[in-house]
């Protein structure tokens, strides 16, 4: 029976206090107790900023990566051994802006990986400065005007790219946060929760109050139903006064498509490699 | 009597050039010759100006000759372009009625090419097939090999597909019987050796040589001359069990393949160097996390699109020295099909054993060039995947340091989910147990444990291939493509008289130890022979030998060397 204390790590945390981070660290400690998944068999793959700093603070196999390239390393790290838990981590910066192309193709590969993103709307390892979610007008010392571009919208993309499982969180609610990672890892195919995380630090606009006055529960009405792709787009797009979270969309894609035939005795890396069978693998040269 | 004919089949885009280059280099082949077969094509899908040359020899070949002794005109405008490189007693088969040229020369051979592929094979399109069946009648060669070969290569295309190009390429040989009858300025019959060769090219030998290293995955993005290495491999992938994931970028090609070597297996990608450069982050990743990673860049005229479809070798330095920071990595460069496809195996071992990047730099002329080969051995290739720990014993070990403290600089190393451990990847500066650290210590040690990888990593490097062996008063020095052409430049100014010998580097890359430099070589002549501006490689081999290099014979107009290039440059300077 696995415990918190077999997922601790003793590497010392490097966040603010009070950041949304703190509890969704705690959250993805609890998804994997309560799945019962073992350490050595998860692989967290995450990127640059203070997002992709989770995985060293707690137990499991680690690449931290590059800044926005999380999701081409998991999506070779799931490829070769597909009985592994794959996540990808990162922020709003690492996975909307430098990494933007890689998060519509990886949903289009529908691949069995999940995708967390934590989205503070703002930079804020470089300390405060205006990311792709920052709200129209945001002004920070790169948009002393206040931002003339709006806000992008990673719902509505992952919902029309297809991604198979779209959610949304709210690290002021942790509880929700781990169920919705639970059916994120559960869920067959690429799985993308959108993580709401206030800075206090840099977003003095989108606080814990701002967020926690405006989130619902998507979920907790009888009637929505996920699997409605047009009703999933219409709450995609609902932001301002209230902001829906919960598994927004979900729908069942075929995964690993075309590559069954090299893994579908065992994962790659544990097939033996037999130079006898290349003998003959020059005979159409001749 | 020597044989030594070059063919050169010219005209537009679309208009079959390189099958029937690839038929003859096959037939002539397996007629117990050795061929060389190079392109020169437009980055365009129809249209414009290309060729494919053959050059077929009773010797082992490995360069474009000088001139061409048999031009075969499938456009008026090869009339106008190629003639120039007609040896003087050449021979030109020529569509008269289509093109209106006209000529005296009895060895400019007039031949209804495109009224026979109309008339025969119902379609302008068989005109390379009557053209074809033309060359062979008057190179005095048997039409039935050449009819067994269409039927191998159009045989997938349909039984109806086969019988007009035979019945196309019949019509061109039996013309030139019934109307120029006994004339063969070229004859090249079987050949008294008929060893089973091999006819391969470069991309093909580089993706030959990494299945049979026991390569798992591929994930690229197509970009010429790179391409055939990735079409090559997805052919292969179901056979061999290799998984090919096609990127979306080169980003994401080498971040792919990080994940997969970090999890475990073989992997690679390959580009050229406008992929190469979006790869370059990633490439110090790599360095960082001491993942191991294979990359093979098919070097094409730059900066930006340059060339595309044009050959240079331009990007050594490039390599060397790509990506921030200091970092181990080894660098190759194949001279041929042979090295191309041995240096991928000692690519992949060298990945494995020293946890870091290495680069086998190709070229547009060495990745698109048949070379015929004796035969490649499957066992010289040992698969070593170093430091990795296969045994049952680490299924129980709990606590596991990624980036332990060893003289050689070389980390055991674990994969994820193999044992109780778990095993952190930083790209950051990292501890020994691979989490982040801004420890000025720890970072001394662990720059330390990486940089001393390159000691291991020197020693292994082979010494330049030096030709022929003795002593010498001019040394022509070289690496990657250039290799045969060298050889048959040194050749010929050993026969006027002049002692030269070949200096030719494949692996270039930490640079190999210095004892190949005896006591001749220091007081010879030294020309640096690149297809590149600056002599990048001369350059690197005054630094590191204290040799220093006046004579560079440089080319960049994106074109191979022929051997008198090389020869009347050093002439002209000695």
């Amino acid at each position: 029976m696995l415990t918190l204390k077999d997922f601790h790590s003793d590497d010392p945390i490097a966040w603010c206090p009070g950041c949304g981070n703190h509890a969704i660290l705690e959250a993805l400690k609890d998804a994997f107790v309560e799945l019962q998944r073992k350490p050595n068999e998860i692989v967290i793959v995450s990127g640059i900023g203070q997002a992709p700093k989770t995985p060293h603070y707690l137990r499991s196999n680690t690449f931290n990566g590059l800044h926005g390239r999380t999701l081409p390393v998991a999506t070779g790290v799931k490829l070769v051994n597909h009985e592994l838990t794959v996540l990808a981590e990162g922020g709003d910066g690492d996975g909307y802006a430098e990494g933007g192309n890689h998060f519509i193709h990886a949903m289009r590969r529908n691949i069995d990986i999940t995708y967390l993103v934590h989205n503070n709307q703002v930079y804020g390892l470089t300390k405060g400065q205006t990311s792709p979610t920052s709200e129209l007008g945001y002004v920070s010392k790169t948009t002393p005007w206040g931002s003339f571009s709006p806000p992008m919208t990673p719902l509505l993309l992952a919902i029309s790219s297809n991604c198979g499982f779209v959610a949304r969180g709210f690290a002021g609610d942790k509880e929700h946060l781990t169920f919705l990672i639970k059916e994120g890892i559960l869920h067959k195919g690429f799985s993308f929760v959108e993580i709401l995380q206030p800075c206090v630090s840099f977003n003095r606009v989108n606080t814990f109050q701002w967020y926690k006055s405006r989130v619902y529960k998507v979920n907790d009405e009888p009637e929505y139903n996920p699997k409605h792709r047009m009703r999933a787009f219409e709450r995609a797009q609902e932001w301002g006064e209230r902001i829906p979270i919960g598994i927004i969309y979900k729908a069942e894609r075929s995964t690993l498509n075309g590559q069954e035939s090299a893994i579908k005795d065992m994962s790659l890396v544990k097939q033996k490699i037999d130079q006898a069978s290349f003998e003959g693998i020059f005979d159409t040269f001749k | 009597m020597a044989v030594d004919v070059t063919i050169r089949i010219a005209g537009q885009a679309g208009q079959g050039m390189q099958a029937i280059g690839f038929i003859m280099g096959k037939i002539f082949t397996r007629h117990g010759y050795y061929v060389f077969t190079n392109q020169d094509v437009e980055s365009r899908i129809r249209g414009g100006h290309n060729f494919v040359q053959v050059r077929i020899k009773d010797q082992p070949v490995h360069a474009v000759s000088d001139k061409v002794n048999l031009l075969v005109a499938l456009d008026k405008s090869v009339i106008d372009q190629d003639l120039s490189d007609l040896a003087d007693d050449g021979v030109m088969i020529f569509d008269g009625p289509k093109t209106g040229f006209r000529s005296e020369k009895a060895n400019y051979f007039s031949i209804p090419l495109e009224k026979l592929a109309t008339e025969t094979g119902e379609s302008k399109i068989m005109v390379n097939a009557a053209a074809t069946g033309a060359a062979f009648a008057l190179m005095g060669v048997d039409l039935q090999p050449l009819l067994d070969r269409l039927e191998e290569e159009f045989g997938r295309k349909g039984p109806e597909v086969v019988e007009k190009n035979q019945k196309t390429a019949s019509a061109g040989y039996r013309y030139v019987q019934d109307n120029f009858k006994g004339t063969h300025p070229y004859r090249i019959p079987p050949a008294s050796s008929m060893e089973k060769r091999m006819l391969i090219n470069g991309s093909e030998a580089m993706a030959l040589g990494a299945i049979c290293s026991g390569l798992k995955f591929y994930s690229g993005y197509p970009m010429s001359p790179s391409t055939p290495i990735m079409e090559f491999v997805a052919s292969m992938a179901e056979k061999y069990g290799i998984i090919l994931e096609p990127a979306e970028d080169e980003i994401a090609a080498i971040n792919m393949v990080i994940g997969a070597s970090f999890a475990g297996v073989r992997a690679m990608t390959a580009t050229s160097g406008g992929g190469f450069c979006l790869m370059v982050e990633a490439l110090g990743l790599a360095g960082m996390t001491e993942t191991p990673v294979v990359v093979v860049v098919a070097q094409r005229a730059g900066p930006s699109t340059g060339l595309p479809t044009r050959t240079e070798q331009a990007d050594l330095r490039f390599v060397i020295h790509a990506s921030h920071g200091e970092f181990p990595r080894a660098v190759f460069a194949p001279g041929s099909a042979e090295q191309a496809f041995y240096l991928m195996g000692k690519a992949f071992n060298m990945a494995d054993k020293y946890q870091t990047p290495v680069i086998v730099l190709g070229d547009q002329h060495l990745n698109d060039s048949y070379f015929t080969v004796d035969s490649l051995d499957i066992n010289e290739i040992k698969i070593d995947r170093g430091g990795i720990l296969f045994d049952d014993g680490i299924a129980s070990i709990k606590d596991y340091k990624r980036y332990l403290w060893r003289d050689s600089g070389i980390s055991p190393r674990i994969l994820p989910g193999q044992s109780e451990a778990v095993v952190y990847a930083d790209s950051d500066e990292h501890t020994e147990t691979g989490h982040i650290t801004e420890s000025a210590e720890v970072r001394m040690q662990q720059m330390r444990k990486r940089m001393r990888k390159m000691e291991g990593m020197t020693e292994e490097m082979e010494s330049p291939e030096i030709y022929p062996p003795g002593e010498s008063d001019l040394v022509l020095l070289g690496w990657g493509s250039t290799y045969g052409v060298m050889r048959e430049a040194v050749d010929l100014m050993n026969l006027e008289g002049f002692r030269t010998q070949m200096v030719h580097f494949s692996e270039v890359y930490p640079f190999p130890s210095k004892e190949f430099l005896n006591g001749s070589m220091k007081r010879a002549k030294f020309f640096g022979v690149e297809n590149n501006y600056m002599g990048q490689f001369a350059d690197m081999f005054s630094y590191e030998s204290g040799i220093s290099i006046f004579h560079k014979i440089l080319k960049y107009d994106g074109r191979p060397f022929s051997p008198s290039d090389i020869v009347n440059q050093v002439k002209a300077r000695i």
